[in-house]
């Protein structure tokens, strides 16, 4: 087991390399020169080329990577052209926000989709089975920013029961925390919900036409038991993968609902980067969420081993 | 064990006391299929008496497995309706709510199937899932289960039972996993065990070991057993009775050896006639053809002799020398080679024009990549192949690909070996085109005479895959092997899915085109009966190396490697009155022929019994 997560970390070298040049090359890629910029109404040549110097932009391209990834090894993410930060604590203090809302979005996703999911393949082409289709497809097919607003006027401005933005760390104030949390996240949820819900379907199906299932029927087991532990437990293997794999998308941030909500998570960290050409944080932001979604691929795989005895014995 | 079962199994004689335990009158099922009802099982009656084995025969579309599931009300309760009435010692079970007949299921009757493989829940241990037979039909304890358990572990004879009961399906094998679901069936003291073909699934010997258990617990038990498969060998073998099913109709029933000597039915003539017989070659020389008995007038075609087509006169058209493949086993973090399975060791034989040489062997035994080694299907890892002038295993890739035209395989299963999205027509013409033989226009000509020459109507060309029968899905590919006019056919169990008619029609077609083509077929299969049907000389592989090979008289009338005879013995003989034969209950498995990285080949040496007849000492 252990080998196989160092092997696995090995492995995810090479992509973060690759992600790293990606994540480099944006600022050379971007319309825009990062110099105009920052020296704003200054035009002085030479204060744009003290400028260029200092960020060693006069450098060659490779020079500069390296420069780059050497000093993001060292912990070093540059610092923000317009705040002045340094990236690292930029990204450290909207991590807990994204991981928050990723988090409670999440467990949205899974207490609607996959019950709704199981419902829908037990009840298979039935009216359950193809209301439950209706509510996914909608589901997936409303506009999260319209989804936000309607919940934001019914829900905050016309019952008054909850915020209608901002932000409280969790630690400070769970309660108010959560408040603040639980629409966007339900928001986001709503679609990851749709999305689990026809993949819960699928799987079951899947197991529900196994021969093991026929033998637990003629075994004489409760269809309650033939449903949840031996069809479920076995369906839950891909869903497992399924809901890592969009955990890892989530951490990207959700540029849409944070900027209705006003929470300050990672999307909005990163549209402001870009629209300020404020390449480090770009930069910074985007090779943080490859790493995130390697980590959850990672976990989605090391998960579905451990649940799967098969698996685990061949490590 | 008893000393004579007969005497404990005697149905007439129980019949008298007391009634049956099954009585199945007018069962007729059907499947919606697109908004239609479809009956697919058709006013079947029958009996089933304490302690008797009753078989339902019949090939696939039969109706047969339909008939034990509508028994244990197993299909899926939207799609499918149960007429008629299964009496289960007195209760009707038709008539009874899902829960009622969830307490009769696993408890009354039990039943176990097919796949062994794919039949026990993977994620949860094999321990649990047999007390769980238990717990939802009592309320037994956790350790009053487990002890059960273990002792029903112990009853199918599974060595270490203690020890493996916390230990998941896939660490048994196939032959130890149907063992399982028997100990699960076994739970409750059913007084009926439906046995859906449960040794189909198993390597010869293995299910020679199923078949006995079966036996002997019903002895034990004193159960009931309502047998279901297609294999009159096993019939034979197992049961008092027999129903013959044909087309979702019962077309005939009564006493097992009356069904075998006297059959009535035309269609179980037909069966019969098809069915390929171990010994049934004692004093032949050539391959034989079998009978065709036609189905609806009963009357049977007397099988023309073949010819000898095998020319020994020239050189040898395979010749196999020493060949050695090994596929490695790497685990750890950097990949280190830890072992290798040693699936072809040190393999040599010839092949003549003509001839039929078999190679048989049980699962893991390296028949089927010997076959694809030969045909660089997968790479060898030493050895030399002479095909046809070409020496194999040093082609370059243009070479390689016009070696192919000289050897083509068949393979087991038709359903996968034909691509669904293409017409027949341009399945058959693809080697020909590929291999820039001629034109477009040429290409199809071929075809359609090799259709017409594997028994297809010309008609049917520009068919899919899916409009056709199994029987004639491998019709098609022998069509698709023959287009680049091959001088050797590699067939991989090429007639091992098919049904016992189908299979019997198949191996003729192969005998015409050996003798029209002058074609060398490598026969590979597990199927001892058909083998000695088909072929001129024979191979017996075991653990990836040949311990016998020799003419096909002389293997089969004079067997001398041990291992040969084990198989022979485990073919079951269509014969009734061999019935109370037993081979024993001595629980073996498969060997696996992975070995250490260290591991020292052994050197063999072979003995000649008699002319071209050689075993390994």
């Amino acid at each position: 087991m252990y080998t196989y997560i160092g092997k696995r970390l090995l492995l995810a070298i090479p992509t973060l390399i690759i992600i790293s040049i990606f994540a480099f090359s944006l600022q050379k890629l971007l319309p825009g020169d990062p110099i105009l910029a920052m020296a704003g109404e200054e035009r002085d040549p030479q204060v744009l080329e003290f400028l260029r110097d200092k960020y060693r932009l006069n450098d060659p391209v490779i020079v500069q990577y390296f420069y780059w990834i050497g000093s993001v090894l060292r912990g070093d993410f540059g610092i923000s052209l317009r705040t002045n930060q340094p990236v690292l604590s930029l990204i450290a203090e909207k991590l807990p926000v994204t991981i928050q809302l990723a988090v409670m979005a999440m467990t949205f996703a899974f207490a609607i989709g996959v019950p709704i999911g199981i419902v829908a393949a037990v009840k298979k082409n039935t009216v359950v089975d193809y209301i439950a289709n209706i509510v996914a497809l909608s589901g997936l097919s409303v506009p999260n920013f319209w989804m936000g607003i309607m919940l934001i006027l019914l829900v905050s401005v016309k019952l008054g029961w909850l915020p209608a933005s901002g932000y409280e760390p969790f630690f400070r104030d769970p309660i108010r925390s959560l408040q603040t949390m639980i629409m966007p996240a339900f928001v986001l949820g709503l679609a990851l919900a749709a999305t689990l819900m026809r993949h819960t379907r699928s799987s079951m199906l899947t197991v529900l036409g196994a021969d093991y299932i026929r033998t637990a029927r003629a075994k004489g087991v409760s269809e309650r038991s033939v449903i949840l532990r031996h069809t479920f437990r076995n369906a839950l293997l891909p869903i497992i993968t399924m809901t890592a794999l969009l955990f890892g998308e989530l951490l990207a941030g959700a540029v849409l609902t944070e900027q209705i909500f006003t929470i300050p998570g990672f999307g909005k960290l990163i549209v402001d980067a870009v629209f300020n050409r404020d390449y480090a944080v770009v930069q910074g932001v985007v090779l943080c969420t490859g790493a995130g979604f390697i980590l959850m691929n990672l976990v989605a795989d090391v998960l579905s081993i451990l649940l799967n005895p098969r698996m685990r014995a061949a490590l | 064990m008893r000393a004579n079962p007969s005497i404990t199994t005697q149905p007439d004689r129980i019949a008298g006391i007391v009634g049956p335990v099954l009585s199945v009158d007018g069962l007729t099922t059907s499947f919606l299929v697109d908004g239609v009802w479809k009956s697919v099982v058709r006013n079947v009656s029958f009996e089933v008496m304490p302690g008797e084995t009753v078989a339902i025969v019949g090939e696939s579309g039969s109706g047969k497995s339909v008939t034990s599931l509508s028994i244990m009300r197993l299909l899926a309760k939207a799609t499918s309706r149960i007429e008629g009435s299964v009496i289960l010692n007195g209760q009707n079970l038709l008539s009874l709510s899902d829960r009622q007949m969830r307490d009769i299921r696993g408890n009354d009757v039990a039943m176990i199937f097919q796949e062994p493989m794919t039949s026990l829940n993977p994620i949860f241990t094999i321990g649990r899932q047999i007390s769980e037979a238990l717990t939802c039909h009592s309320t037994m304890s956790q350790p009053e289960a487990r002890a059960e358990t273990i002792r029903l572990l112990e009853k199918v004879r599974i060595p270490n039972a203690a020890a493996r009961f916390d230990e998941y399906p896939h660490q048994f094998s196939g032959g130890m996993r149907q063992r399982v679901m028997i100990a699960m069936a076994l739970a409750s003291r059913p007084k009926l065990l439906i046995a859906d073909e449960p040794t189909t699934a198993l390597d010869v010997t293995i299910q020679g070991q199923i078949l006995d258990l079966i036996k002997v617990l019903q002895e034990e038990e004193g159960m009931a057993v309502l047998f279901i498969t297609h294999d009159m060998g096993v019939v034979a073998e197992v049961s008092d009775r027999t129903i013959v099913m044909y087309r979702g109709e019962a077309v005939e029933s009564g006493p097992t050896a009356d069904i075998f000597h006297r059959g009535q039915h035309p269609y179980t003539r037909a069966l019969l006639a098809a069915v390929p017989r171990l010994g049934s070659m004692q004093g032949r020389n050539w391959p034989l053809r079998f009978p065709i008995v036609d189905i609806k007038t009963g009357e049977t075609t007397i099988p023309i002799e073949v010819a000898d087509t095998v020319d020994k006169r020239k050189t040898p058209i395979l010749e196999v020398r020493n060949l050695t493949t090994r596929f490695d086993i790497r685990t750890g973090l950097f990949s280190r080679k830890t072992g290798a399975i040693h699936a072809v060791e040190n393999v040599s034989f010839d092949l003549f024009q003509g001839e039929t040489l078999s190679l048989v062997g049980e699962s893991g035994c390296g028949k089927s990549t010997t076959g694809r080694s030969i045909t660089r299907l997968v790479q060898p890892n030493s050895g030399e192949v002479l095909l046809d002038g070409y020496n194999v295993l040093n082609l370059d890739p243009i070479a390689l690909r016009n070696m192919r035209k000289s050897i083509q395989m068949i393979f087991q299963d038709p359903f996968a070996s034909l691509n669904p999205r293409m017409s027949i027509d341009a399945t058959i013409a693809e080697p020909f085109i590929a291999h820039r033989l001629g034109t477009q226009k040429q290409a199809r000509e071929k075809a359609v005479d090799l259709l017409e020459r594997v028994g297809l109507s010309a008609d049917m060309f520009s068919r899919y895959p899916h409009e056709f029968s199994g029987g004639q899905r491998q019709r098609i590919a022998i069509a698709r092997a023959l287009s680049l006019d091959p001088k050797v056919i590699v067939a991989d169990e090429s007639v091992s899915a098919l049904d016992v008619s189908i299979k019997a029609q198949v191996v003729n077609l192969l005998l015409d085109l050996q003798q029209n083509f002058n074609l060398s077929f490598l026969f590979i299969s597990h199927d001892m009966a058909v083998v000695e049907r088909v072929s001129h000389r024979v191979a017996v592989m075991y653990l990836g190396e040949i311990v016998e090979i020799g003419p096909r008289a002389a293997v089969f009338n004079n067997p001398q490697h041990a291992y040969t005879k084990t198989l022979m013995d485990a073919v079951p003989i269509p014969d009734p009155a061999r019935r109370a034969i037993k081979r024993n209950t001595v629980t073996t498995e498969l060997k696996s022929p992975v070995r250490p990285v260290d591991y020292e080949i052994p050197q063999r040496a072979y003995l000649e019994v008699t002319k071209g007849h050689f075993v390994q000492q």
